[in-house]
């Protein structure tokens, strides 16, 4: 019964995003409203698409989520094997360090990252936006891939290496299979935080170079918000996210855990 | 993250070397442990902490200095160079009426939500041990969906849902007897429109908690559960004294992140109030991007967001001793 209550008050507000999406416009902004939909409209999909360029903003996203994915993936998983499989050093200080870095808030970090930029002369670039990414998701890949590597028995490599392979050899043999999974899933969950970032992509680009997340404010103008529409277009951006998420979410929870009990 | 780290990279540590009981373990320049092998986990971590240095440690740097000089429109463009100013732009903001409302609204509202979501989710995680597998199924998915909701959808939708005029939400309050709702604006009064931006803001942050409670929950041994239900432990004799201490890692990395990612809400507020929130709405973010890029003093910006970081360090302080803590125990 709680169970239920619980399902009803966290998923009415999708439900509602979807419901409206599909619903003709008028309905939309009934005082009276609508739980069904009466009648079913693609009408709000195609005058979402029609506002303003919606391909050039989503390609824009998947170009920058995908490029900073791959690039704190790589230097994420070096990174995570050093604190994860090396006793060395200062060692302590570079976990504490990763983890520090998370600790500020992107918004305390606009100025001068807009300032920086600005010198550098990757204002309103892609490439600019991207560099701006990896500020947070180099921490959080190091941090997860991290979770997932102490989940997997040193034991193994151990094993491996006795058999006559080279650590190197080891890794890629034994832990590298192992990790794949984890590795899917920590880059389907930065690929959705820089798909979902939206202080940076709002200062850091122009009106011609906006992302999917900005976008969605093309909906909101002087003369009121587009609801319907906008929904149509949140859906859009929403529905695959959601899908991608479900997906991974087992795995990635698994991590974290790890990571947070397992030194 | 500082140069010094990436200095050190050259200097073989020594492997398996064991933890410095003092947690101090930072590697003395000019002390060179002469066991060989050992530069592995710093050529790897190298183009981790060359990217940070890069990307975060430079701005951090210039952050810190911004709060200290006059920094405006014509300093931007190079027409004249940035001059230090010593204090001035923190004695402005700490003697600014106005900023130690905003603080202590940044803190009430931090504060609100974090509560909320960590007592929320512990209840719900709790629950979901409890409930059938098919009701569990349901629960989780839509945990999961409101989970994956771009940060800026779901404050669309939030913002349509209390609509003065066509919200679900007054409608529906219309229904019960005795309220008319109609017309009602959330957002006319400050404390009540950051009450529905907490709420959005608890909603979207609710799912993690739960998520990572389950699969810390399933990690309790029910054994233990069983012998303190044994001893005479009630339910929540168990849950205070055999489930809490386990989980206790996990719920003081959970309100860690909580309070970080509470103080730091910034695109449900600029949203919500079509990008000018008006001054009963100011957090410390959305006054410090105000201040930097609407007024165009960008070191009072940057002033208002140290204050800020050092606010949070005191919270950042206890994650970290739990941090070294675990470190310690390998």
């Amino acid at each position: 019964m709680l169970g239920l209550l619980v399902f009803v008050t966290a998923g009415f507000p999708v439900y509602w995003m979807v419901n409206t999406a599909f619903k003709p416009a008028k309905d939309a902004i009934d005082p009276n409203p609508h739980f069904f939909p009466s009648t079913f409209t693609l009408e709000n999909f195609k005058r979402a698409l029609e506002i303003a360029d919606f391909w050039g903003p989503v390609t824009r996203s998947l170009i920058v989520s995908s490029v900073v994915v791959v690039i704190g993936i790589v230097v994420g998983m070096l990174a995570a094997l050093a604190i994860s499989r090396f006793a060395f050093r200062g060692r302590k200080i570079v976990i504490v360090g990763i983890l520090a870095v998370q600790m500020v808030p992107l918004v305390a970090m606009i100025i001068p990252v807009f300032l920086m930029l600005n010198d550098l002369g990757q204002y309103d670039k892609i490439s600019g936006l991207i560099i701006t990414y990896l500020t947070f998701i180099l921490p959080f890949t190091v941090w997860t891939l991290r979770g997932f590597i102490v989940n997997i028995p040193k034991e193994l490599e151990e094993a491996a290496q006795v058999d006559g392979c080279t650590r190197t050899g080891a890794f890629v043999r034994v832990v590298f299979p192992l990790l794949a999974p984890g590795m899917v899933a920590t880059s389907v969950y930065g690929f959705i935080q820089a798909w979902n970032e939206y202080l940076y992509a709002l200062m850091l680009m122009s009106q011609q170079n906006q992302t999917a997340t900005v976008w969605l404010g093309n909906f909101i103008t002087k003369n009121g918000t587009e609801y319907a529409p906008m929904m149509a277009g949140s859906t859009m951006m929403a529905v695959p996210i959601v899908i991608l998420f479900l997906l991974v979410q087992r795995k990635m929870a698994a991590g974290l855990t790890a990571g947070a009990v397992k030194g | 993250m500082s140069a010094a780290d990436t200095t050190t990279a050259k200097v073989p540590p020594v492997r398996q070397s064991p933890p410095s009981g003092s947690g101090a373990g930072t590697p003395k320049p000019g002390k060179k442990p002469t066991a060989g092998g050992g530069g592995v986990p710093w050529l790897l971590l190298a183009p981790c902490l060359l990217v940070l240095v890069l990307v975060l440690g430079y701005p951090l740097v210039r952050l810190v200095t911004l709060s200290f000089q006059n920094f405006g429109q014509p300093q931007l463009w190079g027409f004249q160079e940035a001059e230090w100013s010593g204090f001035a732009n923190f004695t402005k903001i700490l003697g600014d009426g106005e900023f130690w409302a905003v603080v202590l609204r940044t803190v009430i509202f931090a504060a609100g939500a974090v509560i909320l979501t960590m007592v929320l989710g512990m209840l719900i995680a709790l629950l979901l041990q409890k409930v059938s597998g098919w009701v569990k199924a349901l629960v989780n998915i839509v945990l999961v969906a409101s989970w994956g909701m771009p940060i800026i959808v779901a404050t669309a939708i939030f913002k349509w849902l209390f609509d003065a005029d066509y919200g679900v939400l007054n409608w529906l309050m219309s229904k019960l007897p005795g309220v008319d709702m109609i017309g009602h604006n959330w957002f006319a009064s400050g404390p009540e429109g950051l009450a529905v931006i907490m709420l959005l803001v608890v909603w979207g942050a609710v799912p993690f908690v739960v998520i990572t409670l389950s699969a810390g929950l399933t990690q309790v041994p029910k054994e233990l559960e069983e012998a303190a239900r044994l001893d005479g432990a009630g339910a929540w004799g168990v849950f205070r004294f055999v489930t809490l201490p386990i989980l206790k890692p996990i719920i003081v990395m959970l309100t860690t992140l909580s309070v970080i990612w509470d103080m730091g809400v910034f695109p449900q507020v600029y949203v919500m109030r079509n990008g000018h929130p008006e001054a009963e709405f100011q957090l410390l973010t959305t006054y410090s991007f105000d201040k930097a890029f609407v007024v165009n003093d960008y070191g009072t910006g940057s002033a208002i967001a140290l204050v800020t970081v050092v606010l949070l360090l005191g919270v950042v302080a206890v994650y970290m001793r739990q941090m070294l803590k675990i470190g310690e125990v390998e």
